[in-house]
């Protein structure tokens, strides 16, 4: 009987495990498995691109979601494309999925780096298979020649655009939180070094920096910890869109008030659509735009490599806006809420 | 030394002695250093304010108010933590997987399929006895893979550890719900009318839950026969394996509830990062609280204690300015302390300090 019993609950959580690996909606294979998902093979005679796309876990941010589903939406049978996906936040992991790809013999392999560094030789061997690799989203340390293109955000103009719409506020004084994501990122760095380089120049005070690694209740106990300490500040600079979050709960739990008259300003990244909704709501102040949707410009650039045409620049920077509650409308909301 | 003797005669070593061997010394101690060292640093740490937050409703604040807020979900976990550890000789890693899915689960039933719902579509109780029953679930899964399978607790565990963050994701689409109602706030910040953060209220009331079930149940004397032999327990009429599986499923419950703290504070949930890291500051807590991490014996308050003590730490940690991402380095040297000092090896050694120390003042009486 203990047994018995002892089977069947082992079973029946293995059997919702393994339900979850199954199901369609669920391209969330365990996050330290690299897991590749091949997409059902393509009837004899009918030519389609083969394409490996490695991109981070998408459970790590509602950009990484966005911008999964986007990749899913283009890189379809219909559209001509055979593709298979990868998913790891961890580098060798995903070293180890672009090997497979290469052997694989894929076309094009699309690469979300997790780290900027480490693939010089597997690029290289791609390059030696003939395997076309473009990179999306995140660039990488390595040469030139080892990618066709590489389609990125500028996070450093993300943080100078946020800057300059702070300096534009010209408040009669700057007492900033500055919340910052995981240390060491693309996003952490470009959009931090913005914000240094401003406070410095314009001597800016920031009453407080420190990472909370994007996580929302670790950007509520530091404004709290700021706020219980009795310093005085009137800006939130979050470098996403749920720590901004965090840090509102705090304020609000203090009854300070914030958004677009208030006595804070917020600001934060990623243009979530709730995000979106705060600042149509004038309860936040700023979202500044990091673009999930490269999939349609890959598109184009294997189109035209299929046609014989190399793209015209090796390095495409994305458009990436800046929100104002002042201006927000609706039609924002709907047409860049992630 | 004659028994006529009266007690507080005894030499002052051995009385000091005598109240360094009780399990509550390394928690009091700790937290004695951090007031210490906050009162001296800056007194004002101490400071409670009456304030009143945005929906004008009167709220407590100050750091010892955001201690007693944030130490709470942990002090239900150290109690969870504290039974598993206690029978089964070891740790349930999957902790901060499983507040995920907890939360995930609640939200889920709350929303249902609308990713924003203007109402909740189900009352919140509903939702937290659902989430009850699926952390329970998993606390099964765990337990019985330890209970009845034999596999060490840190890699049965290690299972949902690794795939419960997907797990909570895939409950709700890779959505991230958000409810609007401010209802559903309450659990996790203040109820109106009442100044004390309510997470403070929850952690009491699972405490005296705690408290009644190790007093009139044999809860506590069978988790820690278990702990120490489970072979004579077993010749004792004690079935070990059940009871671990009854552990893994307590903590199970104190998941949910911490699960739903979680979700309530903010109203959402991110999954890859909520309650990242817990499931260590609960084990830092049964360690702290001065039990051992090898099953057995164990102290309830003093894991509470160790709890509270944790959260100390981290607040003023962040009152100093220290990166968050260094907070972990601290506690590090906490562990490592702890560790040291209750190594068969070291222990031996203080033991024959001890008793040097006191057949010198048995000497010396004489």
């Amino acid at each position: 009987m203990k047994k018995f019993l002892a089977v069947l609950l082992t079973a029946t959580v293995g059997f919702v495990m393994a339900g979850c690996n199954q199901a369609p909606a669920a391209t969330t294979a365990a996050a330290t498995t690299a897991a590749a998902t091949t997409a059902a093979p393509a009837p004899a005679g009918d030519k389609l691109i083969k394409v490996g796309i490695i991109n981070n876990d998408p459970n790590e941010s509602g950009y990484r979601t966005a911008n999964d589903k986007d990749m899913k939406a283009t890189f379809t049978k219909e559209n001509g494309y055979e593709a298979q996906f990868a998913y790891s936040l961890k580098n060798d992991e995903q070293i180890a999925a672009a090997k497979k790809f290469i052997t694989d013999e894929v076309d094009y392999l699309l690469l979300s780096a997790a780290d900027t560094s480490g693939w010089d030789s597997v690029l290289q061997d791609a390059k030696t298979a003939g395997v076309k690799v473009i990179l999306f989203d995140r660039t990488i340390d390595a040469d030139q020649s080892l990618y066709e293109a590489s389609i990125v955000s500028d996070m450093r103009k993300e943080g100078e655009t946020a800057v300059a719409w702070l300096e534009a506020q010209k408040l009669p004084e700057y007492k900033i939180i500055h919340i910052q994501g995981a240390m060491g990122t693309a996003a952490q760095k470009g959009r931090s070094g913005a914000m240094d380089d401003k406070a410095k120049a314009n001597g800016w005070k920031i009453v407080k920096q420190q990472t909370a690694e994007w996580n929302a209740e670790k950007a509520q106990q530091i404004v709290q910890s700021v706020i219980d300490s009795g310093e005085k500040f009137n800006v939130i600079y979050a470098e996403n869109d749920d720590m901004a979050k965090g840090a509102v709960a705090a304020l609000d739990k203090a009854n300070i008030s914030h958004g677009v008259g208030g006595d804070v300003i917020v600001m934060g990244y990623d243009c979530n659509a709730w995000a979106l909704k705060e600042l149509l709501a004038k309860k936040w102040n700023y979202d500044g735009q990091c673009n999930p949707f490269q999939a349609s410009y890959i598109d184009k650039i294997i189109k035209d490599f299929e046609a014989g045409k190399a793209p015209a620049e090796k390095v495409i920077i994305m458009d990436e806006k800046g929100f104002d509650a002042a201006t927000i409308t609706q039609e924002d909301v709907d047409k860049y809420g992630i | 030394m004659t028994s006529s003797r009266p007690l507080s005669k005894k030499p002052f070593v051995q009385k000091l002695i005598a109240v360094t061997r009780m399990q509550l010394f390394i928690p009091v101690m700790a937290l004695l250093l951090l007031v210490i060292f906050n009162l001296i640093a800056d007194p004002s740490f101490f400071a409670i304010k009456l304030g009143y937050n945005s929906a004008n409703q009167p709220v407590l604040s100050g750091y010892l108010i955001t201690i007693l807020d944030y130490g709470s979900e942990l002090a239900i976990l150290a109690i969870g933590m504290t039974l598993v550890t206690s029978a089964s000789g070891g740790q349930d890693i999957s902790v901060g997987a499983s507040i995920a899915i907890a939360g995930s689960v609640i939200l889920k039933v709350l929303c249902g399929n609308e990713s924003r719902p203007d109402h909740m579509k189900a009352p919140i109780i509903v939702a937290f006895l659902v989430a009850c029953l699926v952390a329970m679930l998993f606390g099964a899964f765990n337990g019985s893979l330890v209970a009845f399978f034999k596999i060490q607790p840190m890699v049965a565990t290690l299972i949902l550890f690794t795939a419960g963050r997907s797990i909570a994701a895939w409950i709700n689409n890779n959505e991230l719900p958000i409810i609007a109602e401010p209802e559903f706030s309450y659990f996790g910040t203040f109820i109106p009318g009442i100044p004390i953060p309510t997470p403070v209220f929850i952690a009491a009331a699972c405490m005296l839950i705690i408290f009644l079930a190790l007093k009139f149940t044999n809860l506590g004397l069978y988790s820690q026969a278990v702990g120490i032999n489970p072979h004579s327990s077993r010749l004792n009429g004690i079935n070990p394996a059940v009871v671990k599986l009854i552990t893994y499923m307590i903590l199970g419950l104190c998941v949910a509830v911490v699960g739903l703290i979680k979700v309530s504070r903010i109203s959402t949930i991110n999954y890859s990062v909520v309650a990242k890291d817990i499931e260590m500051d609960a084990i830092l807590a049964v360690a702290l609280g001065g039990n051992s991490l090898g099953g057995g014996k164990f102290s309830m308050p003093a894991s509470i204690m160790g709890a509270y003590i944790i959260q100390f730490l981290t607040t003023t940690l962040y009152k100093f300015n220290v990166d968050s991402t260094a907070l972990p380095a601290y506690k590090a040297v906490v562990v490592i302390i702890l560790v040291v000092l209750s190594a068969p090896v070291v222990r031996e050694k203080i033991n024959q300090l001890k008793k040097s120390s006191s057949k010198k003042s048995v000497k010396e009486a004489a």
